[in-house]
């Protein structure tokens, strides 16, 4: 678990005094890992707390984003993400904590920091009888420095829409066009809440790329998924998020890495003495025959590991078949950590 | 896009570039809505000539237009500053339209900014064309344009106000129900082709205190019987747009 950065405890507060020291170290090893990073985060959130009623949605949430990363924050349904998202945007006043975007007050510095980020909602945000392009058109012209709405509407498949009113656009057009219209005010930071959701695989990838591309050019990303695949493809850094709380967070490597044990799998003569083979492993290994002649290692599969495997197997005469290493993935961990299944 | 297209610039445009794109797309959004236009050109101008044309209401001593023209004035600006624009902005509310915009560089009061400029620039159009065709039945206003302009102004914001507030409270659904019926009920019960004197007295006196009351009264005293300046239906329409206004401000919820 070394390489997991543990979630916050409850009850866990810090002082606003120690938001916004410059040049503060982060504590995160997977910033290590990070393009572009400027020292100062673009994101701060310490202790916050959201309710709504009775219901706690946002408890005691501690995160940290990286300047000129893409982070994902990851959870299922109800976890937290949009209430997150949604109080770094400003538009929720935390009940309890602070958050700090590009080091500002997002209610009390609103009109400052409004030009220097982008916002994709989950849904909406249209006229209903405004064209795609005439509506960014319009988002442009609230920017000083906007991008070229053409290339934009070229560039994210919506110059197929042509003079159908947003009412009338399918889902994943009305997806690309809130896209575009976070994008186009040449943003710093910009936070996408499930910008895939409802897009067919095509589109998908279109919209993976084009976030790549804003990294590359130095823009900030957060977004919020319950997809898996999305945030191991996509994420430099990712915080799981589960009932209102960061419980990990890291480079999906290091999530899958520290989260849980690997296996090695292989086939070979049924009636190995696995004895004599744990004892050339590291402690803590683990090997079993599953199916006669099918063997099962997990513990921390590393390539001394797996020399020691097979140099056990020259010495015993056994030729290994099929070796595999599986790794875990982000679905694994999440249901470690949670004890559920994500998209439950 | 090459590399770089995205490379980060970020900036607000200037308020009065802001304010004007933003009152420039509203406007857009109203002239194409059919409903709309049903609502706040089609009908007033029906109502104009209707009954000009047939003798079906006593509008009492002088030409019907003469009585129809300054009410039916009070009634297009009703229609666009409290029906239309409830409406509207009750869907964008209910749309993210009003929530993505709040997190646009255009500040929240230049949106409410350029929802004014853009019923104005409406009424503008809507006064010319009943004008026109006012003047096309015969109408021979008197008074004071400049009175005319004040009342109209503060039955703008009159109406304006209760517009907002029933937008930022109600569903949109509810808003477009209720702002439809309020609009029936005010253009039977407030004197804008019915004269007032023709509702039992204990009516009267209730009746006469509704913001379209004031306005197509006051409208009348000035285009019709040429009165310099109509206090009274001022002060009503100014009572109603401190309460409206008050009220939207305090009241309205973007989300």
């Amino acid at each position: 678990m070394a390489a997991l950065r543990a979630g916050p405890r409850p009850g866990r507060r810090e002082g606003s005094e120690e938001l916004g020291e410059p040049g503060a170290p982060d504590p995160s090893p997977a910033s290590l890992d990070l393009p572009a990073m400027s020292s100062e985060p673009v994101v701060q959130a310490r202790g916050l707390v959201k309710r709504y009623g009775t219901r706690t949605a946002v408890d005691g949430l501690d995160l940290e984003v990286a300047a000129g990363a893409v982070t994902a924050v990851l959870g299922p349904n109800g976890a937290g993400k949009t209430t997150t998202v949604e109080t770094c945007e400003g538009y929720r006043r935390p009940d309890e904590g602070t958050v700090r975007v590009l080091g500002l007050d997002p209610v009390a510095d609103a009109a400052a920091l409004r030009p220097r980020i982008g916002v994709m909602l989950q849904s909406g945000g249209v006229y209903s009888g405004a064209r795609a392009d005439e509506m960014l058109r319009h988002m442009a012209k609230l920017h000083a420095h906007p991008l070229d709405v053409g290339a934009l509407v070229e560039r994210l498949g919506l110059g197929s829409c042509g003079r159908t009113t947003y009412r009338r656009l399918s889902g994943g057009q009305q997806q690309r066009l809130a896209l575009a219209m976070a994008v186009v005010g040449r943003p710093e930071l910009v936070f996408l809440d499930e910008p895939t959701a409802g897009l067919d695989p095509q589109a998908r990838r279109s919209t993976w790329d084009l976030i790549r591309e804003l990294r590359t050019d130095g823009v900030s990303v957060v977004l919020t998924t319950h997809f898996m695949d999305e945030a191991e493809a996509l994420a430099d850094d990712v915080a799981v998020i589960d009932a209102g709380r960061v419980i990990a967070q890291g480079s999906p490597e290091q999530l899958c890495r520290g989260g849980a044990e690997n296996t090695l799998r292989f086939t070979g003569r049924p009636g190995l003495d696995l004895g004599s083979l744990l004892k050339a492993l590291p402690d803590g290994s683990q090997a079993d025959e599953l199916t006669t002649g099918a063997y099962r290692i997990a513990g921390q599969i590393d390539p001394e590991l797996l020399a020691t495997v097979t140099s056990w197997c020259a010495q015993h005469g056994v030729m290994p078949e099929g070796i595999a290493v599986e790794r875990h993935t982000l679905e694994d961990v999440f249901l470690e950590l949670t004890g559920k299944e994500l998209r439950a | 896009m090459s590399a770089g297209t995205y490379t980060p610039r970020p900036g607000a445009a200037p308020l009065p570039r802001m304010i004007a794109a933003q009152a420039a797309l509203e406007t857009r959004m109203l002239l194409r809505n059919g409903e709309q236009l049903l609502l706040t050109v089609v009908i007033p101008a029906l109502l104009l000539v209707l009954f000009s044309a047939v003798d079906i209401i006593d509008t009492g001593a002088g030409e019907p237009v003469d009585f129809l023209a300054p009410g039916v004035l009070a009634l297009a600006v009703m229609s666009t500053a409290f029906t239309g624009q409830a409406i509207a902005t009750g869907f964008e509310r209910r749309y993210g339209v009003l929530k993505r915009l709040g997190a646009s560089p255009l500040p929240r009061w230049g949106l409410m900014a350029a929802k004014t400029l853009s019923v104005l620039v409406t009424e503008v159009l809507q006064v010319a064309l009943l004008t026109v065709i006012a003047f096309a039945l015969g109408w021979a206003p008197e008074g004071n344009p400049l009175a005319v302009l004040l009342l109209l102004l503060l039955g703008t914001v009159a109406f304006s106000g209760l517009g907002l507030l029933m937008a930022g409270t109600l569903k949109a659904e509810a808003t477009l129900a209720a702002a439809n019926l309020v609009f029936l009920l005010l253009l039977v019960g407030g004197g804008v082709i019915v004269p007032l004197d023709r509702f039992p007295d204990a009516a009267q006196s209730v009746l006469g205190l509704l913001p379209i009351s004031a306005l197509s009264d006051g409208l009348r005293d000035v285009l019709q019987h040429g009165t310099a300046m109509p206090w009274a239906d001022a002060a009503v329409l100014a009572v109603w747009a401190v309460l409206g206004l008050g009220a939207a401000a305090r009241f309205f919820r973007w989300e």
